[in-house]
């Protein structure tokens, strides 16, 4: 035994927490015991491991320690049963199931992101269940009563019971579907944590690495999968900013505005490489074709630097692609950029029409900015006002509301 | 996200309220212990109070001083806040689906149990990352 500093056990009990809860699900066939009983035996450690140092094989210690909690909720379900009279689980039939532990953090992943779950519960269960994350920390990062999380995550769990969803991996054809959710759950973790690293917001950049630190976990379970590999560069090459992308008072500061020298370039090197090793292998979906975005902006020294015609392209092929009205607000901004500010406002009209994004402040942003480029001021102002107005954030609105006075006081 | 779902009435309706038969106000309490505990156990309810009555509401400006200068003679039509609810959920739909609920709660008979509730998001302190 040695003694090891907290953050180190932290760190270690997090990797640990998916391949023995994976462990502990396979063999008793109870995802939601099986999760309090790992939740517990973590707790044990974290208060045990620093004074009384870290056992020799640190996984065992804690499946064996989780098993011991299985043992007990067992027994007295056991118990519970009887005087039900209904047939006790055969503890010796489940401890001779065969073991498959490569998979069972993939297997965890695809549990705590299925479908039936809404985004909200499904990004709770994996913070916690694959994450390692403890409720405080995951209600912390999402600005509600710890109460409320829990209830949240019980929810969640008692859904994946009622469900009958089994602990395997789903065969080829449903396992790319469900890979899909949990792309897009871990994109929603991203960008939950996507924002500026001021003040109480610290804890919410915490999220984006959190998510990359997931993504990692499973591109390295899933090397061959292109979007997976494209979902982990586009986060790599977009947090790579994060510290240009705010400023000492927490407010927003636009890609052009960004100072550059502040991007993390080892990350983006490492966004990159991934990306070009990924590209080469065909099926390009979204997330690489985003990642691919992202790195066209990461590589330019200077903003006027920026490859625009090749960011148009990638915007074209994403279109085709997705309905994403994000995506075609996107693609105007970059049209703008090539053919200038008229093609934009061009584009933005026809986007009028497009229910998801009528009401959207983003749309009243972007035409704000266009009509600023052509020297419209006045409409520009309003635009941007009326932006404002529209948006949920409020270092957006911040932002939105600067804009607007800025022009306004210009002569 | 996050979203204020906020009940108010003028104070006659305050008044009214007081006066209900006692099967019609405790149906209406039941009512709204009820869908609070629901929320809860959702895991969508950050928080919910419900507010005293205005009869001792005061509306407070900094005098000259700084020092709190009070106004309590208000309009007959002035709205008071009667209480809230704090939810999380994914979108504006399912706020507006849980107001409903709430402004469903029961009235006395012949009466519509139709209260208006206000719906307003919570701004976030993340940008909007779409």
């Amino acid at each position: 035994m040695s003694t090891h500093p907290e953050p180190q056990i932290e760190q270690l009990l997090r990797e640990l927490t998916p391949q023995v809860l994976g462990m502990v699900v396979r063999r008793y066939h109870d995802f939601s015991a099986a999760e309090d009983a790992v939740q517990e035996a973590s707790l044990a450690a974290a208060i045990q491991w620093p004074t009384e140092g870290l056992p020799n094989n640190p996984r065992a210690w804690l499946i064996q320690v989780a098993f011991r909690r299985m043992t007990d909720h067992i027994r007295s379900e056991a118990a519970r049963r009887r005087r039900e009279n209904e047939v006790a689980v055969s503890r010796d039939e489940l401890v001779n199931q065969p073991v498959a532990e490569e998979d069972d953090t993939l297997v965890l992943l695809f549990m705590c992101c299925h479908p039936v779950l809404t985004n909200a519960s499904a990004i709770a269960l994996t913070l916690r269940a694959v994450g390692g994350l403890t409720t405080v920390e995951i209600a912390n990062a999402f600005l509600v009563p710890e109460s409320t999380m829990a209830q949240r995550i019980s929810r969640a769990k008692q859904t994946i019971k009622t469900s009958g969803i089994p602990f395997e991996l789903p065969d080829a054809h449903e396992r790319a579907k469900r890979l899909r959710s949990v792309l897009h759950v871990l994109y929603l973790i991203f960008n939950e944590g996507y924002t500026s690293s001021v003040g109480s917001e610290l804890h919410r950049a915490d999220l984006s690495q959190e998510a990359m630190r997931l993504a990692r976990m499973l591109h390295s379970l899933q090397p061959d999968d292109t979007e997976g590999a494209g979902l982990l560069a586009l986060m790599l090459l977009t947090d790579a900013r994060r510290k240009a992308r705010s400023n000492g008072d927490g407010e927003l500061v636009p890609l052009e505005k960004q100072d550059r020298g502040l991007w993390d370039r080892e990350q983006i090197t490492e966004g990159v490489a991934l990306l070009s090793a990924t590209l080469p292998k065909g099926s390009v979906g979204p997330y690489q074709l985003q990642a691919a975005i992202a790195a066209v902006h990461d590589e330019a020294p200077h903003y006027e630097d920026t490859d625009w015609p090749q960011i148009l392209a990638l915007y074209e092929l994403l279109k085709q692609m997705s309905d994403n009205p994000m995506v075609t607000l996107n693609h105007a901004v970059a049209a703008a950029m090539v053919h200038g500010p008229n093609r934009g406002l061009e584009l933005l009209e026809v986007l009028k029409e497009n229910t998801r994004l009528a009401n959207h402040f983003r749309l009243n942003a972007v035409r704000a900015h266009l009509l600023e480029l052509t020297g419209d001021r006045e409409t520009a102002i309003e635009q941007y006002r009326m932006a404002a107005n529209k948006t949920g954030s409020l270092p957006e609105r911040n932002y939105l509301l600067t804009q607007a006075a800025r022009l306004s006081s210009k002569d | 996200m996050k979203y204020m779902l906020l009940m108010s009435a003028p104070k006659e309706a305050f008044e009214w309220y007081s006066k209900w038969p006692k099967e019609d106000i405790q149906a209406n309490m039941a009512f709204m212990r009820n869908i609070s505990t629901e929320l809860k156990e959702a895991g969508i309810l950050i928080g919910t109070e419900g507010l005293a009555w205005p009869d001792q509401a005061v509306i407070v400006r900094a005098g000259k001083d700084g020092e709190p200068v009070t106004d309590g003679v208000f309009p007959e039509s002035k709205e008071f806040l009667a209480g809230y609810w704090m939810i999380d959920v994914d979108n504006a739909e399912e706020a507006c689906r849980i107001a409903a609920r709430v402004s469903a709660a029961p009235a006395p008979a012949g009466t519509p149990g139709t209260m208006p509730v206000e719906v307003r998001q919570v701004l976030s302190r993340a940008p909007c990352s779409d």
